[in-house]
């Protein structure tokens, strides 16, 4: 494993997963707690269109999927703000048309022989340095926005209507939250893939709530859960040769059932 | 003196169906006053229309004068429904804080002076010994005198609670009545309730609002019969006397 260390493709590959697993340990924070989750389910999949669109026109993958989810985004924010009990509607057929222009842009592009398994299930032992600096700007994003507008965020994700009554632009928020949850949720796709992106914005989330009793405590711990589960599941992928982003998935998931487990023994 | 509140031949409706009719109502100083009504009978409606949420398709709505969107900040407001979001990983002492209409913010987090402030309506509710638990740690009745401290913490010189006892246990309504005569003394109270019986110990004025408005003055020995300019609710409010 130590001599694993040396090869620049492994070193990426950590750095990628701690950057990812820092920036959805915030932002899922902020989705689970304003029970978003099916909305970012809907972003990931619509973003696949914007990877199909980007391998078509010979674009930088991350800049098509980040449009088409920064895009989604901004439907689903107004849809929500005028319309909000249609909105799972408007997202199950976003999440599938997405899909469905991402698969037939990948078929129509000459020479493209089906990488696209990649973008699915992830490919962190892939990633560049390029892809290395937009992790690293996106999380400096995240973090100077959350500090700058921490109490803003908290006051539209507890209570958005008294936000509101209290002179806070809910909507401005809103959007933010959800502009901010497509661009991790476009560097996450490279880590864990778009189907897998759920779990990575949940899992370790949902165990933080429970040990938290502020909003940024819950983000700290859940930076912290992400980035064991990433670095263990990328370990057990080499030793055992699989798939990166099923065995960091899995190594959360069974982290959360170990966790539950504990907790109800304790309750006791 | 000139109300604080004054609302002049007010109508409203939701997708043509009007919810309120001509509604004419005036708030002093130190007023205490209970909404009552049937459920759809637009009370919470008339409380978006004060707090300038909705805005008024016919007729008027002063607050100090002028439209209530310019006076947020004198107007503290207890939501119905406290008990959303218990799960939220949140200190009650932030929960309070969240009442600052934000004019004295500094460039990160909150000001001393705004914290402070927040301990004070803490202490104003007896709840400062809770200021860092977490809100989903409190019984009913503890979380709704921390929404009373987040709306008293801008120093508000009116205070509008909609259904404040709707899921409290009989002793945390008796604490938070109590309170609220306290604090009675020196701010004006509108409370939208369903127990009619409770309120009417309080209050000193009552609106029962259907659609329209029956307002009746209470005097000091609540002698509604000679008070109520209304007869078609006399009849309920006597039943009332007689339960009790």
């Amino acid at each position: 494993m130590l001599e694993a260390l040396s090869y620049p493709f492994i070193q990426n590959a950590l750095m990628a997963g701690l950057l990812v697993s820092m920036a959805s340990g915030i932002i899922g924070s902020l989705i689970v707690v304003n029970r978003m989750v099916f909305l970012a389910g809907g972003i990931a999949h619509t973003a696949y269109g914007g990877i199909g669109v980007a391998v078509f026109l010979g674009l930088p993958i991350f800049l098509g999927a980040s449009i088409f989810a920064v895009g989604s985004a901004l439907i689903i924010a107004m849809i929500t703000l005028k319309h909000r009990e249609r909105m799972d509607t408007f997202i199950g057929l976003m999440w599938a048309v997405g899909m469905a222009v991402g698969v037939v842009l990948i078929d129509l592009t000459p020479g493209y022989n089906a990488n696209f398994m990649s973008y699915l299930f992830g490919s962190i032992l892939a990633v560049s340095q390029e892809d290395l600096w937009f992790m690293g700007s996106l999380l400096a994003l995240i973090i100077f926005i959350m500090t700058f507008w921490y109490r803003d965020i908290l006051a539209v994700s507890y209570d958005s209507e008294y936000a509101n009554l209290r002179g806070i632009n809910v909507r401005f928020f809103y959007t933010l939250i959800l502009i901010l949850s497509a661009l991790t949720v476009v560097v996450a796709i490279k880590v864990v893939g778009l189907i897998l992106v759920i779990a990575l914005l949940t899992i370790p989330v949902y165990i933080a709530e429970k040990l938290s009793t502020t909003l940024y405590m819950m983000m700290i711990l859940s930076g912290i859960f992400s980035s064991v589960f990433t670095l263990l599941g990328l370990y057990v992928s080499y030793e055992y040769d699989i798939a990166s982003g099923a065995s960091i998935i899995l190594i959360s998931a069974f982290s959360l059932f170990l966790f539950l487990g504990v907790n109800r023994l304790l309750a006791r | 003196m000139s109300p604080i509140i004054e609302i002049q031949n007010l109508s409203f409706s939701y997708h043509k169906q009007k919810v309120l009719e001509e509604i004419n109502l005036c708030v002093e100083e130190k007023d205490f006053l209970a909404i009552i009504g049937p459920n759809g009978g637009g009370k919470s409606t008339l409380l978006k229309l004060i707090l300038g949420i909705n805005k008024p398709q016919e007729g008027t709505i002063l607050t100090f004068g002028e439209t209530p969107k310019k006076n947020l900040s004198k107007i503290g407001y207890v939501p119905q429904n406290t008990n959303v979001n218990i799960d939220f990983p949140i200190k009650v002492i932030e929960v309070v804080l969240m009442g600052h209409i934000g004019t004295k913010r500094p460039l990160f987090g909150y000001a001393k002076e705004e914290t402070l402030c927040a301990m004070g309506a803490l202490e104003q509710v007896g709840m400062e010994k809770f200021a860092n638990e977490k809100i989903g740690s409190l019984s009913g009745g503890q979380r709704q005198r921390v929404m009373i401290a987040r709306a008293l913490c801008a120093h508000p010189q009116i205070l509008i609670l909609d259904e404040p006892t709707a899921s409290i246990d009989i002793d945390g309504q008796k604490q938070i009545y109590k309170l609220l005569q306290e604090l009675n003394n020196y701010i004006t109270i509108i409370v939208v309730s369903h127990d009619i019986s409770v309120i009417m110990q309080y209050a000193n004025k009552v609106a029962h609002i259907n659609k329209r408005l029956t307002h009746h003055h209470m005097s000091q020995e609540n002698d509604l019969k000679h008070k109520c300019d209304h007869f078609c609710e006399v009849e309920m409010f006597n039943q009332l006397r007689e339960d009790k």
